[in-house]
């Protein structure tokens, strides 16, 4: 009874002051739209970004590093145990840098009911030979199913069929940038040195794009026994395991158990790639600021028409004191008017919001670098929605809070003296 | 059987503003059910203070009020709106209606807060009061379309909407000219003879008060004469 009273009286003061408390609503309402649109394409965008190298990374990689040896001969002298050494004369050995019993570190893999599935690979440096120069690559010898299944490769492929290069021996799917650069295309055969100094001739079957072009002008990929037979290698010889787990978190823990237990290096895309989940932190943190800020100046509207309707509004307040009303009656009132404004103001801004992401979403973006993307990216997480719910509440209640506490406390005794 | 509904016990009041000065010296006076009283005395006397202290909207004084019984002193803020709710009305020299709602939703709003009957029974009771008044075919006005008078009329009426123990009024009359001030004394007198309710008025017309059934008279802050008349 007192709350539908109470609701009543807060909706007659709100219609009677209607423009004013448009003008605050709609100041919620754009801020709203500007925190939903913002967050749901800059998110989109981090997802886009995130996916550019999620994708096509590994959660963990084994392969063995070239390094210098971590026991030098000063390590072995007793007398100087337990000091800091600065003495270091052991270069980096005659390293292999093949993985060891590749065979059974896969089948291990392939039981572990962590992994989602693994693609062997192998990287190499490379010459292209184009007329009387060489440029420098690096052909990765993959696994071509494996490759596709777990890193989307089809998806980078822009010219030619992937299946080619299991497909057709000897063959290539060379970078755009570094066919444009050897005016290569699709069916032309182009020579390959190898580290060891033998040339092999490799037919192209199809273009690849990274999105990043100084990728594009080294790297190149070839199927694994193409890789093998330019190297000389027999069929066991592998460089690196790429591994996707089905959880990506646990990627730094099993990337230390495999690197003990298989003895090689092991790398988890947390520490790879730890400079992009900088970057999408800090840009959503820019978007939840400003997305904040509008909300904020949003209230110091509300706060402000609060203000002028208790300065109109004082006799009529006077008099429900007089009458019976209690002071948190009063301020009931009030807090009411300034959370219908953020309510009402809040629902049209989600709306709005909603509809202006859905607007950029159909806006073309074609970047050579992006293939797979055609309009610009948006996510249409709910997660938004009710934070901006939850925020444009929050700020019109306490925007309205003060306001409603000075209505609380005014003095019927004092305004009725005054007249 | 003469209940006494309000008692004033020794009542003092001070303004600090910045000296002290005592504005209400001693006040004591009991009220009792039906009662029709007139309160006279110079401007600046302390009337108004004294009425603002009865009706429970004051709280800074010194000496004990009691209403039906229930002492006044060290009552929270939402309970003193509560007595004033349920017994007290009360008609201020200008009007206070608010221009937002119809005039029967200003005689109502009082009843809806004491939440004592239901919605359509409280518009029915307005009504009825309005009847009284003899304002019921404005009851769907906005304040603003009526008349002095009719207005001071419809404060009345609010005054009424939860039959209070007693109404007070502060030169209820003040505002209006001789015509509309003639109707609303004649009001008045009515609710004292034909409804018995119990009423506390200040008023500077002697005609008025000598019509009442007893006269409190104010000097200085203080009650010089109290004096009751027996009714023919
Ligand atoms: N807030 C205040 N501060 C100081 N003095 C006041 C205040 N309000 C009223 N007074 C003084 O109190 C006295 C009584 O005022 P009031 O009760 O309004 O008189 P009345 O209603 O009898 O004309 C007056 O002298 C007035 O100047
Ligand atoms: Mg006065």
């Amino acid at each position: 009874m007192n709350i539908k009273l109470i609701a009543d009286i807060a909706k007659s003061l709100l219609i009677a002051r209607w423009k004013q408390t448009l003008v605050a609503a709609v100041g919620v309402t754009f801020s709203i739209t500007m925190f939903i649109t913002l967050l749901s394409f800059m998110s989109g965008l981090n997802e886009m970004l995130d996916s550019l190298i999620l994708n096509r990374s590994p959660h963990i990689k084994l392969f063995n590093e070239i390094k210098a040896s971590k026991v030098q001969p000063i390590d072995l002298a007793k007398e100087y145990k337990g000091s800091h050494h600065f003495i270091r004369s052991i270069k980096p050995g005659a390293v292999r840098l093949e993985l060891h019993n590749v065979r059974s570190i896969i089948n291990t893999l392939k039981n572990d009911p962590a992994v989602l599935g693994l693609a062997p690979k192998i990287t190499t440096q490379v010459f292209y030979n184009v007329g009387a120069i060489d440029l420098t690559g690096v052909i990765n010898g993959i696994d071509v199913e494996a490759e596709n299944k777990l890193f989307k490769f089809n998806d980078y492929v822009t010219v030619g069929n992937y299946m080619d290069l299991k497909n057709i021996p000897n063959s290539i799917i060379l970078g755009k940038a570094a066919a444009d650069k050897m005016l290569a295309k699709i069916g032309d055969v182009i020579q390959v040195t190898s580290p060891n100094g033998e040339r092999t001739p490799l037919k192209v079957v199809g273009l690849f794009q990274s999105g990043l072009v100084d990728l594009d002008k080294v790297n190149s990929y070839a199927s694994l026994s193409t890789a093998q037979k330019l190297l000389g290698k027999p069929n066991t010889y592998i460089t690196d395991i790429n591994i996707k787990l089905k959880d990506i978190n646990r990627a730094p823990a099993l990337a230390k158990s495999y690197g003990v237990l298989f003895n090689v290096d092991a790398e988890d895309i947390q520490t790879t790639n730890s400079q992009f989940e900088t970057g999408s932190s800090v840009r959503t943190t820019i978007s939840y600021a400003v997305g904040i800020t509008l909300l904020i100046v949003a209230g110091f509207g509300i706060y402000n028409i609060l203000n002028m309707m208790i300065y109109e509004k004082m006799d009529s307040i006077a008099i429900l004191k007089a009458t019976g009303f209690s002071g948190s009656d009063v301020k009931r009132v009030f807090v009411g008017i300034a959370l219908s404004i953020g309510i009402f103001g809040g629902l049209a801004g989600l709306l709005f919001g909603f509809l202006m992401s859905a607007g950029i979403d159909q806006i073309p973006f074609n970047t050579a670098s992006l293939p797979t993307i055609k309009t610009y990216p948006i996510n249409y997480n709910p997660k938004f929605y009710m934070i901006g719910g939850v925020f444009s509440i929050i700020t019109t209640y306490l925007a309205g809070l003060f306001p409603a506490r000075k209505a609380s406390k005014i003095d019927p005794v004092v305004i009725i003296r005054g007249k | 059987m003469d209940k006494i509904i309000l008692s004033a016990k020794g009542i003092n009041k001070s303004f600090h503003d910045p000296v002290t000065i005592p504005i209400l010296k001693d006040i004591n006076f009991d009220i009792t059910k039906g009662d029709f009283v007139s309160i006279i005395g110079k401007s600046g006397c302390g009337k108004s203070t004294l009425l603002y202290i009865l009706s429970t909207m004051d709280t800074d004084y010194e000496g004990k009020l009691i209403i039906d019984n229930e002492a006044m002193l060290g009552l929270k803020e939402a309970d003193l709106a509560r007595v004033r709710n349920e017994k007290i009305g009360f008609v201020f020299q200008f009007h206070y209606l608010l221009n937002e709602f119809s005039v029967l939703r200003n005689v109502m709003l009082p009843g809806l807060k004491l939440g004592k009957y239901s919605e359509q029974e409280v518009e029915h009771r307005a009504l009825e009061k309005l009847k009284i008044l003899g304002i019921n075919d404005e009851a769907l006005k906005k304040p603003n379309q009526l008349s002095g008078g009719q207005k001071q009329r419809v404060a009345i009426a609010r005054a009424m909407i939860n039959d209070p123990l007693i109404i007070m009024g502060d030169e209820p009359t003040g505002n209006l000219d001789k015509k509309n001030s003639v109707i609303v004394f004649d009001i008045f007198k009515e609710l004292a003879h034909s409804y018995q309710q119990t009423l506390l008025i200040v008023t500077h017309d002697q005609e008025f008060a000598a019509s009442t059934d007893r006269i409190i008279e104010m000097e200085d802050g203080r009650i010089i004469s109290d004096h009751a008349k027996v009714r023919a």
